[in-house]
C-alpha cells in the first residue's frame, strides 16, 4: 500500500539535463517543484575527484556512471519475426543513471539540427517528390520550425557555455564557420578551442577540396566563462578524459555545473534519489494525472499527488512510462494505428581511420569534441536527386583523446595479438586520428518501442522491447558520406587508412552513440505523434514528455543542443500558455 | 566414494580435474606447480613483486591449473620481445584472477533473468553463465582437450601449438562443448588488453609497461599549452593513480600531476 504524501505543484521525473532546466525554472516561478531520480547524488566534489577521475577500466569499460542493468534493461530484436532477448551488457548506447543522467559523461558536442531536419517529409516531397521517399519511412515534420526554435537553441547554448564559430548570422554567411547551419541570432557565446595537428590537417585537405570547414560546437569552455544563471565554469585542459567520463575540473557542461548550483538553493525545490517512479497515476477518465507512484531505496511505495507532471528521464523510459501508465494508445505496427512507441529512430555513425608514419599526434591529449567539421553532406545541404537516399551526416576529425584500453585503432589486416600486432600498437597509437561521421537515421513502420511480454525488471514490471533495424536509405547514405570522408582523408596523405561506413543489420553489441530517439514524438497531428507541438501529451494535457523522445526521426547532428532547445521550447509553453489556463494548448 | 582414502586436499583436486577430461593420461601434470616446469622459479616469484611494494602478488581466485592456463595464455596474446615486457611480466593474469572475482566476474551491474535462448549475433551476450564460470568451464575443457591431443595442458605446449590452439578458438575452428570457444576467446582477448592498459591500481600494467609501450602518459595533466604545438611528441614519464595518491609526483592546482618531461625522441 503506498503512502500518500502531500501534494506539489510540479512532478519533474528525471533529474538531468532536461529536468534541472524545468526544475529550476519553474521554481523559481514560485511553484513547489519534486524531482525524483532513480539513481544517486552525484557532484564534482566529492564524487568526480582526480586522480581517480582519470580510470579508464572504471568508467570506459565497467560504466561506472552508466545504467545498472540488474535491475533495469530493454530487450531487443531486429524485426518482429525475431523474439527479443534483453540487453545484458551496455554496448551500443550508454544511458546514465544518477542525478545529472547521460549530461555528466557526454561528449559535449553541441549542434544544432538544421532547419531542413525539423521538416523532413514536406521538404523532401517538395524537392524531389513523393516517389524519393521510401514507401515504409514514417519520417515527418516536427510541427515546429527551426526559426521557432532559435531563440531557444540559443538560451541552451548560453547556459551550457557553447564554444564555436557562427556561420550563418541573421542569414549572412561569416567565413569561417558552417555555411549551411540555420541561421544565429547572435554570436556563440564562447570562442573555439584549440586546433590539435590532426584538425589542422583536416581543415587544409577538406579546404582542398572546396570544403568549409569549422570548429566542432562544443560544451567545453574555452575560458572562464559565467553563464545566465550566474554559475562560473573553468577552461578545458585538454586532458583527454571526456566522452564516458565526468570532468573533474567542472569544464564539461552537465546539471551539475550549469543549473545545479542555483537550483539546488532553491527552496521550492526538492530532490529525492534513489527513487524509481513506476507509474503516472491518472484520473478514472484517464484525461488527467493526479500524481506519480515511486518505489524508494527501501522498498517502499509513496504516491505524490502533483497539478503538472513532466516526464523528462532517457527516451527509453519516457515511452516506457507511458506505456505502463496508459497515457495515449500503443503504436501497433501491424494494424498501423496507435502512437506511443511510433518512429523509434537512431543514429547512422560511420568512420575513416587514417595512419601516419611521419607525424606524431599526442592523441591521447584532447576533449570530448575538438576537432574541425565539414557540414557540405548532412541534410540536404547537398542535391540527392539519383542518389536513392535522404538525409546525411556531418565529417568532423576526432582529438577526443585515446585512451589505450579501447582506443587504438590499426590498419585493417593487421593481427589482433601477438608480437605483430605489439609492434604496430606501438607505433601507431600516437600517429593516428579518426573522421567521424554523424549519419541520420530515418524512422520507419517496423521500427518502434513496446512492452515485452516476457522479460521484467527489479519491480517485475515488463522491460521495454526495441524493434529496430537501419533501412537500405540509411546504408547507401552511409556508404555515399564515408567514401566522402575517405576523399577528404586521402588529401590529409596517411600512410594507410580504414574506411568504415555503416552497413548490415544493426547489433546491439559495440558502441555506437547515446543518440536514441523517437517513440512519444512530437507532431501536429494527434494520429502521427504522442504530444503536441510544444511536448504536451494529446491525451493526457497535465503530463509533458520532454526529451529526445520527440524528435520524429534523427538527423545528421548528435541530439544534445536540439534537446536542450526543446526543453526552453516546452518551459516557455509551460510558463505562458499553459499555467495560464491549464488544458490543452495545441489545437 | 573413494573420498576418505585420497583425504588429502591435492588427490581431491587432482580427481577433480580428471573427472571433466576424456583422457587423462598426463593429469598429474596439470596438478602440478605450474612454475617449476619453467625451471626458473624463484625469477618467476619474484616478476610476481610490484616494484616498490612489500607484498607479492598472490591469486586469489583462480586455481593453479587456471594460473598457469592464464599466465601461459596471456603471454601469447601479448608476448615479451624486444619491445618490451608481455601481459605475463606485466601481471596480466592477476587482473584478470581479480576481476573474476569481482563485480565483473559475477555480472553484478549485468541482466541476469533468465529465459536464455542463444539468440542472433546482432541481439548480443545471451549466456546463463557469468564471465568467472566461463573462464572456469573453457579452461577447464581447454586443458583437456589438450592432454587428450597432446598429452599435456595447454600451458606445457610449445609457443608455437599454444598459437595454433588460441589461433583456432578465435575462428571456431576449435569448438568448447559448454560455452563457444570464440566467445571465450574474445573475453581473455579483451581482458588481456584491459590488464595490459588498465592503471595499475588493477593488477595489471605492471612498472606500467603497457603505458610505456605505446607512448601514454596515464593519468592526464593539463595539455593547454601543449595541445596546439602541432607534429611535436610529448613524451612523458606515466602516472598512474597510485603516484598521485602516495604524493609521488607533484600536482597542480587541479590535482593534475605535473609530468616529467623525457628527453628521448619519439
Amino acid at each position: 500500500m503506498a503512502t500518500k504524501l502531500k501534494p506539489v505543484d510540479v512532478v519533474v521525473i528525471g533529474v538531468g539535463v532536461t529536468g534541472t532546466i524545468l526544475a529550476k525554472e519553474l521554481a523559481e516561478s514560485g511553484l513547489k517543484v519534486v524531482g525524483i531520480e532513480r539513481g544517486q547524488m552525484r557532484d564534482t566534489f566529492p564524487d568526480f575527484q582526480m586522480p581517480n577521475a582519470h580510470d579508464e577500466l572504471k568508467y570506459q569499460r565497467r560504466h561506472d556512471l552508466m545504467q545498472d542493468l540488474s535491475r533495469e534493461t530493454l530487450t531487443f530484436r531486429n524485426n518482429n519475426h525475431e523474439t527479443a532477448l534483453p540487453m545484458r551488457y551496455l554496448g551500443s548506447f550508454k544511458p546514465g543513471e544518477g542525478v545529472g543522467g547521460a549530461g555528466v559523461h557526454w561528449g559535449t558536442q553541441t549542434w544544432r539540427f538544421s532547419p531542413w531536419d525539423f521538416e523532413t517529409r514536406s521538404r523532401t516531397i517538395a524537392r524531389y517528390g513523393k516517389n524519393h521517399l521510401a514507401e515504409d519511412c514514417t519520417s515527418q515534420d516536427w510541427g515546429v520550425t527551426y526559426e521557432e526554435l532559435e531563440p531557444h537553441f540559443d538560451m541552451f547554448e548560453r547556459v551550457y557555455w557553447v564554444c564555436g564559430k557562427a556561420g550563418n548570422l541573421n542569414g549572412r554567411i561569416v567565413p569561417g564557420g558552417n555555411p549551411h547551419e540555420g541561421p544565429r541570432s547572435r554570436e556563440y557565446p564562447l570562442p573555439p578551442l584549440k586546433v590539435t595537428h590532426a584538425a589542422a590537417l583536416f581543415t587544409k585537405a577538406a579546404q582542398s577540396l572546396g570544403y568549409k570547414p569549422f570548429p566542432t560546437p562544443v560544451s567545453t569552455p574555452s575560458m572562464v566563462y559565467t553563464n545566465p544563471y550566474g554559475v562560473t565554469m573553468n577552461a578545458c585542459v585538454y586532458c583527454g578524459y571526456c566522452e564516458g567520463f565526468a570532468c573533474e575540473m567542472a569544464s564539461k557542461g552537465s546539471p551539475q555545473t550549469t543549473v545545479m548550483p542555483v537550483l539546488m538553493k532553491n527552496r521550492y525545490f526538492e530532490l529525492r534519489t534513489l527513487a524509481n517512479v513506476i507509474r503516472i497515476n491518472l484520473d478514472p477518465a484517464k484525461k488527467r494525472a493526479v500524481g506519480v507512484t515511486y518505489v524508494d531505496s527501501r522498498g517502499r511505495e509513496f504516491e505524490q499527488p502533483a497539478e503538472l507532471v513532466l516526464l523528462a528521464s532517457y527516451v527509453f523510459n519516457n515511452v516506457r512510462l507511458m506505456l505502463q501508465s496508459g497515457i495515449g494508445k500503443p503504436y501497433d505496427p501491424v494494424a498501423n494505428t496507435g502512437v506511443v512507441g511510433r518512429n523509434y529512430a537512431y543514429q547512422t555513425p560511420s568512420s575513416v581511420n587514417l595512419f601516419f608514419d611521419d607525424r606524431h599526434f599526442n592523441s591521447f591529449m584532447g576533449a570530448g569534441g575538438l576537432g574541425m567539421a565539414v557540414d557540405e553532406f548532412n541534410s540536404d545541404n547537398f542535391d540527392h536527386a539519383g542518389l536513392g537516399f535522404i538525409g546525411g551526416g556531418f565529417i568532423r576529425s576526432v582529438s577526443s583523446g585515446s585512451r589505450p584500453i579501447e582506443v587504438r585503432p590499426l590498419p585493417s589486416g593487421t593481427p589482433r595479438w601477438g608480437s605483430a600486432w605489439k609492434k604496430a600498437t606501438a607505433h601507431y597509437f600516437n600517429r593516428t586520428f579518426g573522421l567521424a561521421l554523424q549519419g541520420a537515421c530515418q524512422s520507419y513502420r517496423g521500427n518502434y518501442l513496446d512492452l515485452d511480454p516476457t522479460y521484467r525488471d527489479a519491480y517485475g514490471l515488463p522491460l521495454l522491447r526495441m524493434t529496430f533495424d537501419r533501412h537500405d536509405n540509411e546504408h547507401k547514405m552511409s556508404v555515399y558520406i564515408t567514401n566522402k570522408a575517405a576523399e577528404i582523408a586521402k588529401a590529409a596523405g596517411p600512410s594507410k587508412m580504414n574506411v568504415n561506413p555503416r552497413t548490415g543489420r544493426y547489433t546491439i553489441v559495440p558502441y555506437q552513440s547515446t543518440h536514441n530517439t523517437g517513440g512519444a514524438v512530437m507532431g501536429n497531428d494527434p494520429s502521427t505523434s504522442a504530444v503536441n507541438r510544444y511536448l504536451q501529451s494529446w491525451d493526457v494535457p497535465n503530463v509533458f514528455v520532454i526529451g529526445a523522445s520527440a524528435f520524429p526521426q534523427n538527423g545528421g547532428y548528435n541530439p544534445t543542443d536540439t534537446v536542450g532547445a526543446l526543453t526552453y521550447w516546452a518551459l516557455d509553453a509551460i510558463k505562458n500558455r499553459y499555467l495560464k489556463r491549464p488544458g490543452p494548448i495545441a489545437a | 566414494m573413494g573420498e576418505s582414502e585420497n583425504s588429502s586436499g591435492r588427490r581431491r583436486f587432482l580427481k577433480s580435474v580428471a573427472a571433466v577430461g576424456a583422457a587423462v593420461p598426463a593429469a598429474a601434470a596439470l596438478g602440478a606447480d605450474p612454475h617449476t616446469h619453467h625451471g626458473h622459479r624463484a625469477e618467476l616469484a619474484q616478476a610476481g613483486r610490484v616494484k616498490g611494494q612489500a607484498q607479492p602478488q598472490v591469486y586469489g581466485w583462480m586455481t593453479r591449473p587456471e594460473q598457469a592456463f592464464i599466465e601461459a595464455a596471456v603471454a601469447r596474446l601479448i608476448p615479451a620481445d624486444e619491445l618490451g615486457p608481455g601481459a605475463k611480466e606485466a601481471g596480466v593474469s592477476y587482473f584478470i584472477d581479480q576481476q573474476l572475482a569481482g563485480a565483473y566476474g559475477t555480472m553484478a551491474r549485468n541482466y541476469r533473468q533468465g529465459p536464455w535462448p542463444e539468440g542472433t549475433p546482432q541481439q548480443g551476450y545471451q549466456s546463463r553463465l557469468t564471465p568467472q564460470e566461463i573462464y572456469r568451464a573453457a579452461m577447464r575443457e581447454i586443458d583437456a582437450s589438450c592432454l587428450s591431443r597432446f598429452q599435456e595442458p595447454f600451458h606445457r605446449l610449445p609457443d608455437a601449438e599454444q598459437d595454433r590452439m588460441l589461433s583456432e578458438l578465435e575462428s571456431g575452428k576449435f569448438a568448447l562443448e559448454s560455452v563457444s570457444g570464440n566467445f571465450f576467446f574474445g573475453l581473455l582477448l579483451a581482458n588481456t588488453m584491459e590488464g595490459f592498459f588498465a592503471d595499475p591500481i588493477y593488477g595489471g600494467n605492471r612498472d606500467k609497461a603497457g603505458w610505456k609501450l605505446v607512448g601514454f602518459p596515464g593519468v592526464a595533466a593539463s595539455y593547454a599549452d601543449f595541445i596546439d604545438k602541432h607534429n611535436v611528441p610529448y613524451n612523458a614519464e606515466p602516472v598512474s593513480i597510485a603516484d598521485v595518491l602516495q604524493h609521488k609526483v607533484a600536482v597542480d592546482e587541479h590535482g593534475h600531476p605535473r609530468h616529467v618531461l623525457l628527453s628521448k625522441k619519439d
